[in-house]
């Protein structure tokens, strides 16, 4: 078992006197598929901020023996933290190649950095093979599919050899077989390579299919955590979702998945 | 790699750079007049500081409104030197400067009585300020407007400070009436012309770095920079230092101009540093195509050109008719003359009903990079 996993002890965020992400704790293993999820507003993407080095934070953030909180955010993504953005971000006047070669690359010397890419490298052919982008490699980025670029944007995270992964919504606005491609290729990842993921999804049913781990942000504060089972099963959790008092079956499936 | 691309690669690039030479040293010398070779050197020093504008903000998104800080820092390290060699023995006093007061030269000068400090400066020192200010403006994230506000502020501060300083660096005048270069005599027309092939091999290698920078794995990481820096830092790399480098090669370019353009033109001062100055090679820049790699040295030898010959003509009509230019390359045209293919192209199939769903599809890459 290797030693990559995230801990989170009282990572706290706030905003001018605004608490965005409070006093949170939580920890994430290798290999393990977790989904963050909660409302509008609840802190999701503010707590990744947090821990890719955007927004400034307190308390700890420690990922393989190093405490992340107060690094420079080029200096975390070093150490192997790699994320997405809620709004797919590649570079649009470049190709699938030169995307992924760029992210492969940040530990060039400037020797090869001054020299012209005379071959695809290993890792690329492989990350393009994995996302399944091969067929569009020499195409400019800008005008792949919103799918597509959030594909490429894993494949990013793969060759710059991220092992913590941090993914913002990746299948937003996705069709139903580009989700469901997308969940198995990030269980993929997790169980093979042994990586870290978090996952932030508003998606349910998504969530219901490939969840390992499920952690619940209200307001800032860590709601529940569990199994995809036990978090739908909560009655704090459902209170959040569909507002205080009971709730037949029929609407908590409608909301949070099916079965709870 | 087939051969047609082999033909329009590397043979079309050696063959580009042959015919270019052929041009500019064959050529041009064959049928100018001493004189307007002379403007055609003046014109190579001003596309010698478009390459580097093209390679900044073309590539890397920086709007350098400022270039003329770098221009003026490598011509005015080169006029001290030959105001000094030109200075009688007897007192090593330059002419001007005997003429204002007795204090003799500034201590800051004096370096520059050496030719190899001299040459070593032009270098050195415009990469050094770049250095310093693009570290310290990109590491705080200053950047579009911001930066270029800052970097024309710098120009117009460091004309200030010129016309402040007359006894130092000769004031509004600038300085001038240089005879010698390197221990040759500048009325000499052989030694002109010798002046001119050299800025003429400066603008050639310019351009060749400037290639190589682009196809450059370095060039694709710059235009990554440009158009998602945010990205670019998440995987692991640090935009202000890559930015950093495209700038000071871009000051660099722009010192080694403004050093060739003291002895071509024979007088520098405050007017060719400032912000006029400035933003006019910015816009040869952008009419000639800002990401492209020769668009920026034919728009600068073209609106240099046009600024003389027009000025001959209509004194302040120039002015007017650059604006007017500019605004129509902006608003039309933003890829610079050089997109002028590609955009016609595009009206074309607009104007033409009716084109197969499958070839729309296919993706281009409009813009002429
Ligand atoms: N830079 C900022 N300055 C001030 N407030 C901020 C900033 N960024 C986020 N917030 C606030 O912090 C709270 C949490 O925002 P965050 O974007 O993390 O929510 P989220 O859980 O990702 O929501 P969503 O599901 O809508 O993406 C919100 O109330 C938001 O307004
Ligand atoms: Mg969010």
């Amino acid at each position: 078992m290797n030693a990559d996993y995230l801990e989170l002890t009282n990572l706290t965020v706030s905003f001018d006197g605004f608490v965005a992400v409070d006093r949170v704790n939580m920890s994430v293993l290798p290999g393990d598929l977790r989904f963050l999820i909660g409302p509008n507003g609840a802190g999701k993407t503010t707590l990744i901020d947090a821990v890719s080095g955007l927004v400034p934070a307190t308390g700890s953030a420690r990922w393989a023996g190093e405490d992340l909180v107060g690094r420079k955010v080029h200096r975390i993504a070093r150490l192997g933290v790699g994320r997405t953005f809620q709004t797919a971000t590649v570079f649009e006047e470049l190709t699938v190649t030169q995307n992924l070669d760029i992210a492969a690359g940040a530990r060039r010397g400037v020797l090869t950095l001054a020299r012209r890419r005379t071959r695809v490298p290993e890792v690329v052919v492989k990350a393009m093979e994995t996302i399944g982008l091969t067929d569009l490699a020499e195409v400019p980025a800008g005008t792949l599919s919103h799918g597509q670029k959030q594909w490429l944007e894993i494949g990013m995270l793969l060759v710059q050899d991220a092992r913590l992964l941090m993914l913002d919504e990746p299948v937003a606005g996705m069709s139903a077989e580009e989700k469901d491609e997308t969940g198995r290729l990030l269980r993929r990842i997790a169980a093979d390579a042994d990586l870290t993921v978090v996952v932030v999804e508003h998606d349910m049913d998504f969530m219901r299919a490939f969840a390992t781990s499920v952690t619940v942000l209200h307001a800032g504060k860590v709601l529940a955590e569990g199994s995809v089972e036990q978090v739908q099963a909560d009655p704090r959790v459902q209170e959040v979702y569909l507002g205080p008092g009971e709730h037949s079956k029929a609407v908590t499936e409608a909301v949070l998945g099916e079965g709870v | 790699m087939n051969l047609k691309s082999f033909l329009t690669g590397r043979w079309a690039v050696v063959g580009g750079f042959v015919l270019a030479a052929v041009l500019l040293l064959v050529v041009a010398p064959a049928l100018l007049t001493p004189f307007r070779l002379g403007l055609l050197g003046k014109y190579l020093c001003f596309a010698m500081v478009a390459v580097g504008i093209g390679l900044a903000w073309g590539r890397g998104g920086m709007l350098v409104l400022g270039q003329g800080v770098f221009f003026g820092l490598g011509a005015y390290i080169m006029a001290m030197h030959l105001k000094l060699a030109d200075a009688p023995a007897s007192t090593g006093v330059p002419d001007f400067m005997a003429l204002i007061s007795s204090d003799g030269v500034p201590f800051w000068w004096e370096p520059f009585r050496s030719g190899a400090v001299t040459l070593v400066a032009i270098v050195v020192v415009p990469a050094l300020a770049a250095v310093l200010l693009g570290l310290a403006t990109f590491r705080r994230r200053v950047r579009g407007a911001y930066f270029a506000i800052l970097s024309q502020a710098l120009a117009a501060a460091f004309a200030i400070l010129l016309i402040g300083n007359p006894r130092s660096t000769g004031g509004s005048t600038g300085l001038n009436n240089f005879k010698g270069f390197f221990g040759f005599s500048l009325r000499d027309p052989a030694n002109r012309l010798t002046l001119y092939v050299i800025a003429v091999v400066a603008l050639l290698a310019m351009v060749a770095v400037a290639r190589q920078l682009m196809v450059s794995r370095y060039g694709e990481l710059l235009v990554a920079c440009r158009d998602a820096e945010e990205r670019v830092r998440f995987l692991g790399y640090d935009p202000a230092a890559i930015k950093t480098f495209a700038y000071a090669v871009a000051a660099v370019m722009a010192g080694v101009a403004g050093a060739l353009f003291v002895p071509i033109v024979g007088i520098i001062s405050p007017n060719d540093v400032g912000i006029v100055p400035s933003i006019g090679l910015l816009i040869g820049v952008a009419i000639g195509g800002r990401t492209t790699l020769l668009g920026p040295v034919l728009g600068a030898i073209a609106v240099a050109w046009a600024e003389t010959s027009l000025s001959e003509r209509f004194p302040s009509g120039w002015t007017y008719a650059q604006g007017l230019l500019f605004m129509l390359v902006v608003a039309f045209l933003p890829g610079g003359l050089a997109s002028l293919g590609p955009v016609l192209r595009g009206w074309r199939d607009r104007l033409r009903p009716a084109v197969p769903a499958e070839k729309t599809s296919v993706p281009s890459l409009s813009g002429g990079s």
